[in-house]
């Protein structure tokens, strides 16, 4: 979707996609909201803040994403006021909030959106993940997810706000396929009504089957037959910035001195 | 050595709260390793979320980390499930940086905050691989240090601790330094003699080695801790930092990852306390009172907000309302233009008068839900006791200043089994919640006051250090009376401490060295996190005394006598015994003393001996202060005190 002209004065919507990978794929959703909350006032972009009682910054994140997995694709939504001189203007804004955030988030698209996109929650459809199957043969593998494939139902018991319920999990199995008999995955998993979370799909492959890491590379919006990303990373206007790959490809610890043993390999899911 | 992390990460899939372990924090530093360098591992002995934000331990991980010889990285205790999932997959305790294994580090140095986590203590030693007992210990295995106010009684940590240091840390801790790196380069690993380093160590100033006392005993009772090796001070004395002026750290506050307690930045605006609350170890052993240059304070407030990205920030001391620039102060930091006008700042200890709630309501424009004091007694009479002088007056002032600008809820600590406490004490805390509520309905339909009552533990290095602690039997009977004395108020919450921790923290406060071997008999029974309710077991330690034959009377319960030797009596923190025993005497006589920052000395001794002054950072005391002393703090030639900045 192409960006609109900002109109001046006017209130606006940014939309940035980001990184989560190596160590800090340790913390939860809730961690990553409160770094960028940080990230975002030392950025001092003019971020608009909600009316009331304990006003908040107007940020909206996507799909949350279950601590313990990574990823190449999140993002998240910020409303911003009038443009204030000084601003980091919006194409320079990857490289120079990668640098306010910790390692493993990495800012590797920016760009306005219009008012008239829906929230990152209702939009996504689906999402790509690349998964590592701990705990099953190799020889095995690929009949285990040809015979979840062909499962009218898949019953998965989980727990929904303190209670076990049953869920019934194959119609948000989208897509299921084997990429390396050393236990790697990649499946198209969709989010409504009820997403399918990636621990859930690996339990379906039986009692032995263990995930290891999991790694979401793509979001999907579905619109008039088309299928594409919230926002893609090389997509014109995005200003996705050369250095990040530099910076991916040789991971040093922001705030110190030394490589962090904990840096994922580019580009991927890593390998033990 | 090498990284633990490939291991480590394989864990951590299977526990909770992962990102306790895996660092990353903003302003951690991945130092390397070398022949040269003395390397540190700085441990908490609690949770990650709880030892973070520790700025002692934040502040020797600076100044170390700035030492061309030493390197430091930190370490927490991991909790039970990923103890579990380590010692199944041979992981040892690890840093949180790089992920290195304590056996790559010289000195494992443990901030001791609280007495309950001494177990914790113990279990970490031995997750690190190291001998339990310092005498066990051998030439290549780490020194194990221990800072921190409850150094000061080391007694019942002295089987597992090489040395303690008393006081401040800011100094010791580069002596400590030197020390080690001249032992390590002296000979290699296994010529090394640990008895010349702890002697070496025993000459500093404020460092205590138990192997070099020992303690006697008569009939089953403490007589006396003296040397057993000539070369060693009979007692020794806590380390001060006469100027907070010169150690403006941390400068680089650890910013985490993921969530911690006080997750904000942190200044210290002060140190030390005079106000003379017989029941506060805190403020007694952290005497004189030195104030950081208002400057100073802003400064790193400014520069602190900026690289954080925090939005809050709390003045920290033990009494920040008393910082004698305190309005200037606040309001230069909420009118500082650089912070946008949303920055919000926290006095994490009010003062209990309509002005200080006037500076709350000052700085606290939005976000106007709680406030919290502490009258700490229930009546007139008890506070007189304790000398924490707060008249009706002034309780009922604040409240109603707090009520009538927005405020919503109040919470109101006090502590039961005080000395000489009688019921109406603690039918008095009822009495004073339920007026609160009254006046709070003046101003609001819908108020909460919320008592939180405490069992008193009395501590080493003050006043009430002699006084028998009250049984859990009569501290239940007192929450009861206090809990159907509040059923007719609507409106009043008593919320009440679990009794029998009180006594387990009173058997770890003023225990001798034989409770060593009753922690010791508790971490092996399992009873780590003893300071979590959920995993506290008082019948562990009632087993483990009764295995080493002592009893909780004896240790807790028992009032001392003014001649009766006293575990921590080789240790000091520059106050006079007579000074203690003399203050312990005007409390059950209900003599009161004054804050001696604007009145005269009565020598205590924390200053005089030891060529140090209050250090205030304005002259003009704080408006408002009396706090119900009837002192006149206009007295201004009389003020025994040195201004920042002005050369003494």
């Amino acid at each position: 979707m192409p960006p609109e002209a900002p109109v001046p004065g006017a209130p606006r919507r940014l939309r940035l996609r980001f990184t989560k990978a190596g160590k800090i794929r340790f913390t939860s959703h809730r961690d990553v909201a409160r770094m960028w909350e940080r990230a975002l006032r030392r950025s001092r972009l003019p971020v608009a803040y909600s009316q009331g009682f304990v006003p908040h910054p107007l940020v909206s994140f996507g799909l949350a994403l279950p601590t313990g997995c990574e990823s190449f694709g999140e993002y998240l939504d910020v409303r911003l006021g009038p443009v204030e001189s000084g601003e980091i203007p919006v194409p320079e804004l990857p490289g120079a909030l990668s640098v306010l955030l910790p390692e493993g988030i990495d800012v590797e698209a920016a760009a306005l959106v219009g008012e008239a996109e829906g929230s990152l929650q209702q939009e996504v459809a689906s999402c790509d993940w690349e998964l590592e199957v701990l705990g099953v043969p190799g020889e095995e593998l690929q009949e285990r997810v040809e015979k979840v494939l062909a499962a009218p139902i898949l019953a998965v018991r989980r727990e929904r706000k303190g209670r076990q319920a049953e869920d019934d999990i194959r119609p948000a199995i989208l897509a299921l396929s084997v990429t390396s008999p050393n236990g790697d995955l990649r499946a198209e998993l969709a989010t409504h009504p009820r997403g399918v979370r990636p621990a859930d799909l690996v339990t379906s492959l039986g009692t032995d089957a263990v995930l290891g890491r999991a790694c979401r590379t793509h979001q999907w919006i579905e619109r008039d037959g088309g299928r594409f990303e919230p926002l893609s990373v090389s997509g014109p206007g995005t200003g996705a910035d050369a250095t990040q790959y530099a910076r991916r490809a040789f991971p040093h610890v922001r705030d110190g001195i030394q490589p962090d043993p904990g840096g994922s390999p580019p580009g991927g899911v890593g390998r033990h | 050595m090498e990284t633990l992390w490939p291991t480590i990460e394989r864990l951590l899939p299977t526990v909770t709260k992962p990102a306790r372990y895996i660092g990353g924090e903003q302003g951690a530093v991945y130092p390397e390793h070398g022949p040269g360098k003395v390397a540190w591992l700085l441990l908490y002995p609690d949770t990650y979320e709880i030892g973070l934000p520790n700025q002692g331990l934040q502040i020797l991980y600076e100044i170390l980390n700035e030492r061309p010889d030493a390197v430091a990285e930190r370490s927490y205790a991991p909790w039970v499930d990923m103890e579990a999932a380590m010692r199944a997959a041979g992981v040892p305790l690890f840093s949180v940086e790089q992920h290195l294994p304590a056996a790559a580090f010289d000195v494992l140095a443990f901030n001791l905050s609280a007495e309950l986590v001494y177990t914790n203590l113990v279990n970490l030693i031995d997750l690190a691989g190291l001998p339990l007992h310092a005498v066990e210990r051998s030439g290549d295995d780490a020194l194990v240090v221990a800072g921190g106010h409850c150094a000061y009684n080391p007694e019942p940590l002295a089987d597992f601790v090489d040395a303690f240091v008393l006081g401040d840390g800011e100094e010791a801790v580069g002596e400590v330094n030197e020390v080690m790196a001249a032992w390590l380069e002296g000979s290699p690993a296994v010529q090394r003699d640990r008895g010349a380093l702890w002697r070496s160590l025993a000459q500093l100033e404020g460092v205590y080695v138990p192997a070099l006392y020992a303690p006697s005993y008569v009939d089953g009772r403490l007589v006396s801790t003296e040397p057993v090796d000539a070369g060693v001070p009979a007692e020794v004395t806590k380390r001060t930092v006469a100027d907070l002026a010169d150690w403006p750290y941390p400068s680089r506050q650890l910013v985490p990852l993921t969530e911690v307690v006080h997750d904000r930045l942190n200044v210290e605006v002060f140190r030390g306390c005079t106000r003379g609350c017989r029941f506060c170890q805190a403020g007694m052993i952290t005497r004189p009172v030195r104030e950081r240059p208002a400057e100073q304070v802003r400064a790193l407030v400014r520069n602190g907000l900026e690289r954080t990205g925090y939005d809050e920030v709390t003045l920290t001391s033990l009494s920040t309302a008393d910082f004698s620039d305190i309005e200037d102060t606040v309001r230069d930091i909420v009118d500082d233009p650089v912070h946008g006008g949303r920055v919000s700042v926290s006095l994490p200890s009010l003062r209990v008068d309509a002005f200080t709630v006037g500076t709350a309501a000052q700085i606290q424009k939005v976000r106007r839900t709680g406030l919290t004091f502490a009258p700490e007694g229930g009546t007139w009479r008890m506070r007189t006791v304790i000398n924490k002088l707060i008249t009706e007056e002034d309780l009922y002032g604040a409240v109603d200043a707090a009520f009538s600008q927005g405020w919503r809820r109040i919470k109101l600590y006090f502590l039961i089994g005080l000395p000489t406490e009688r019921d109406e004490d603690v039918l008095g805390i009822a009495e004073l919640g339920a007026r609160c509520v009254e006046i709070g309905r003046r101003h609001q339909k819908s108020v909460t006051v919320v008592a939180s009552v405490g069992g008193f533990v009395p501590k080493p290095h003050t006043p009430f250090q002699w006084f028998g602690q009250d049984t859990v039997a009569e501290l239940e009977r007192k929450v009861a009376l206090l809990r159907e004395a509040a059923r007719r108020s609507r409106g009043l919450t008593i919320r009440w401490h679990e009794p029998s921790a009180s006594v387990a923290e009173g058997l770890a406060s003023r225990g001798d060295r034989r409770m060593g071997a009753v922690i010791e008999r508790v971490w092996r029974a399992g009873g780590t996190f003893q300071e979590w309710s959920e995993r506290f077991d008082l019948s562990l330690w009632e087993a483990a005394l009764a295995a080493e034959g002592l009893s909780v009377d004896e240790v807790c319960h028992r009032e001392r006598g003014a001649d009766e030797a006293l575990p921590w009596d080789h240790i000091s923190a520059g106050l006079h015994r007579d000074f203690l025993w003399g203050d312990w005497q005007d409390a059950l006589a209900r003599v009161a003393v004054e804050d001696c920052r604007w009145t005269p000395c009565y020598d205590c001794g924390a200053c005089t001996g030891f060529g140090l002054e209050h250090v205030v950072a304005s002259p003009v005391p704080p408006a408002g202060g009396s706090q119900g002393t009837g002192q006149d703090l206009s007295v201004g030639d009389r003020i025994p005190v040195r201004l920042v900045g002005r050369a003494s």
